[in-house]
């Protein structure tokens, strides 16, 4: 993984100094609170329902097992004992006291971290596909490509007050991981027809209150023309995006409003007179990056590994059906890539422990190289796992709460953390999707309900991912009340689409028993056992889920 | 108010006497000193005693001032808030793709915390809010010694420096 130089270690004690002094003259009055909010922002730092909420940064989802040892201290030092995987690959801490960040912050930086904008109206952290390195089906490594654009976008003198917030994924896999059509710029690692890299740009796409799938604005920005491509469009969004509104300020709004062609015109145009300047990457620059994400040095192993074959035929069905569901093909024999599930009856979704951290950390060192990444849907990745060690991976993943068999499944739930802690929200999240764990823990045992995603957001900010779920659930205010919105056919993959509302907003005790019956109806409507949800609402449309929802006694 | 400006070389002062003299729409030309004029009435103003100057905001459009640009010696920019970036992309538009290298000066709302991203971008004089600590906005300018990518005051990304 990518590792700091002096420089980098400069900066991030810089920043943690910076912070410091800002606290100070906030706190001593020399800074208004109108005047400290976007530059706490900056720092992740939101002030929420009950405390401040303190979001670090995780470039895109990465992290070695002294990195995650620090933040498990960290977060029983200075917050509750626990703190929640975001679906921007970052981590959030609930409970931080203002007079502790500046000490946060340092801690931070001794492990190469920091929370740099990972909020406020900036570029945030860069997410990726979480099998980067690893995925057979890669055509490159976007990592490299995550950190250029990290380093380019940090402190970007020019891109610090942009009309809104402002985030990027990368994906350099055929099938989508990262979500990238639901992000300000989604970018594919291609090659084109003479076997160059290069990238497809895909800008304007979005949740939040106007969600839109981003169109493709150029199929093919050469390698070399990465980050000057980047600042073109940023530049053009800086300079036209609105700023009279905040509902219409996300650069989704000014592609929609120009036009992908009349907007991709006029970032083509600001790009030619760039590209050939000091951000033209050369390929020495590329290669410095690369040598950080070489893979590791695997051991040659049979790929059919008898051990393996033995543990899924013995007695133990618990490890068959983790291992059908959790562990995925690694295109390096031998290997597998293993999910770990931070969706259990016993936390909220996404919410991890201290200890597990620290158990996380111990396992990534004796299993998986030392690494593991956090994921857009909340869960965690050891990437490189000797298909040998599975059965006693499972055996401790069982003991630290990381091993329910539900991933991709139904209750591998996206969820925000609702109004429970946050001050946009209309609505509770958490206790939703605690419920729908319960009522379905046992029924996605009984059947095999197949692939089927299901996001929660408490508010229509859609931080819960609510639009791409295969069912997605919106918290709302109804005249002061909660009720939720039920869409179905959402998806945030290769096939992205946005989900539709199926009717009338429920009470908050109508959601379970409605989604079990999307459930139930989609399982006697499925072509045949192995046809997912999407590919049944797809086909079928929303009318006979609408009818078992809302008129069960006729179905 | 008060008035900062930095440099390369001399760093980050005060500026004890602004030489500049503002004039509105309407306002006569003075018999003498240096003058800035607003956006509107730039095309219209004739001869000037001393060196001309323009004020702007973060919406103008840098091509309207091409024609302009090799007589101007100051360009103002106001920041109506300091959370509205505009003047930035401005600036740069300014310095690099048109190649002014007269005075830039940011005005309104200009705070602290914005003098080193607004220093990159290609300004060099900055009118900070009223009520604001001046010995704490000179400092500002160090608040990093490491910068990632290029902008105005070097041309030079992390990446290709690490490897100097």
């Amino acid at each position: 993984m990518y590792q700091y130089d002096a420089f980098d270690q400069r900066l991030v004690e810089e920043r943690a100094a910076q912070f410091r002094d800002q606290v100070v003259r906030r706190i001593d009055g020399r800074l208004t609170e109108d005047e400290f909010k976007p530059l706490r922002l900056q720092n992740g730092l939101y002030m929420q329902l009950h405390a401040y909420m303190l979001r670090i940064a995780i470039p895109y989802g990465l992290l070695s097992s002294t990195q995650m040892r620090a933040l498990a201290e960290i977060t029983r030092e200075y917050d509750k004992g626990y703190a929640h995987w975001t679906t921007r690959q970052n981590l959030q801490l609930n409970w931080p006291r203002l007079e502790d960040v500046p000490k946060i912050l340092e801690a931070l930086a001794k492990v190469q971290m920091h929370a740099i904008q990972t909020s406020g109206n900036c570029i945030r952290n860069i997410t990726s596909d979480p099998y980067a390195g690893v995925a057979a089906d890669e055509v490159a490594d976007p990592r490299p490509y995550c950190e250029l654009l990290r380093q380019w976008s940090t402190f970007h003198p020019e891109f610090a007050f942009l009309p809104r917030k402002f985030k990027f994924a990368v994906t350099g896999g055929a099938e989508d991981r990262a979500a990238i059509a639901v992000h300000d710029i989604g970018i594919r690692v291609v090659r084109n027809d003479a076997g160059e890299l290069g990238f497809s740009f895909l800008v304007g796409g979005g949740q939040g209150r106007t969600p839109l799938i981003a169109p493709v604005i150029r199929e093919f920005v050469p390698e070399l023309d990465l980050v000057s491509y980047a600042e073109a469009v940023l530049r053009t969004y800086n300079r036209l995006g609105r700023r009279d509104n905040k509902y219409k300020a996300r650069i989704k709004i000014l592609v929609k409003q120009e036009g992908p062609e009349a907007f991709a015109r006029q970032v083509d145009e600001e790009h030619a007179r760039i590209k050939d300047g000091p951000l033209k990457l050369t390929r020495e620059d590329v290669d410095a990056f690369r040598r950080f994400f070489r893979p590791p040095i695997y051991e040659v192993l049979p790929d059919d590994e008898p051990a393996l074959a033995g543990a899924l035929l013995g007695k133990q069905r618990g490890f068959s059906r983790w291992f059908a569901q959790n562990v995925v093909e690694h295109r390096q024999p031998g290997y597998a890539i293993v999910n770990l599930s931070c969706k259990s009856k016993d936390l909220p979704p996404g919410d991890v422990t201290a200890d597990q951290m620290d158990a996380v950390a111990d396992l990534a060192d004796r299993y998986s190289f030392g690494g593991v990444v956090v994921t857009h849907r909340q869960n965690l990745v050891f990437t490189d796992v000797r298909k040998r060690d599975l059965p006693a991976l499972y055996a401790e993943l069982l003991e630290h709460g990381f091993a329910t068999p539900n991933f991709g499944k139904l209750t591998d739930i996206i969820c925000c953390p609702g109004l429970d802690y946050c001050a946009l929200a209309n609505a509770r999240s958490i206790s939703v999707a605690a419920e729908l764990t319960a009522r379905f823990d046992e029924l996605s045992q009984v059947y095999d309900v197949g692939d089927l995603h299901l996001n929660i957001s408490g508010c229509i900010n859609a931080c819960g991912h609510h639009h791409v779920g295969h069912i997605g659930i919106l918290g709302i205010d109804k005249n002061g009340v909660e009720h939720y919105q039920l869409m179905l056919g959402g998806s945030s993959g290769t096939d992205a689409s946005l989900g539709r509302v199926l009717g009338r907003a429920l009470t908050h005790d109508e959601v379970a028993p409605a989604v079990e019956r999307v459930v139930l109806a989609y399982l006697s409507l499925r072509a045949t056992d192995e046809e997912p949800f999407l590919e049944t609402y797809r086909r079928l449309g929303p009318m006979p889920f609408k009818e078992a929802v809302y008129e069960p006694h006729h179905a | 108010m008060s008035l900062i400006t930095r440099d390369p070389e001399r760093g980050a002062r005060l500026v004890e006497d602004d030489p500049w003299i503002e004039l509105d729409t309407d306002a006569p030309l003075p018999a003498a000193g240096d003058v800035v004029v607003p956006m509107a009435r730039l095309a219209g103003v004739g001869d000037v005693p001393g060196r001309l100057g323009v004020r702007v905001d973060g919406s103008t459009d840098p091509e309207a001032l091409v024609a302009a640009l090799p007589r101007l010696s100051l360009i103002v920019v106001e920041l109506p808030k300091f959370t509205d970036g505009r003047a930035y992309s401005l600036a740069r538009l300014l310095r690099d793709r048109h190649g002014y290298d007269g005075s830039l000066r940011a005005v309104g709302h200009v705070l602290r915390d914005q003098l080193f991203f607004l220093y990159r971008c290609g300004f060099d004089t900055f009118d900070l809010a009223a009520g604001k600590d001046v010995d704490d906005a000179l400092k500002a300018f160090e608040d990093f010694s490491i910068t990632y990518q290029p902008a105005e005051d070097h041309d030079q990304p992390i990446w290709r420096r690490r490897r100097a």
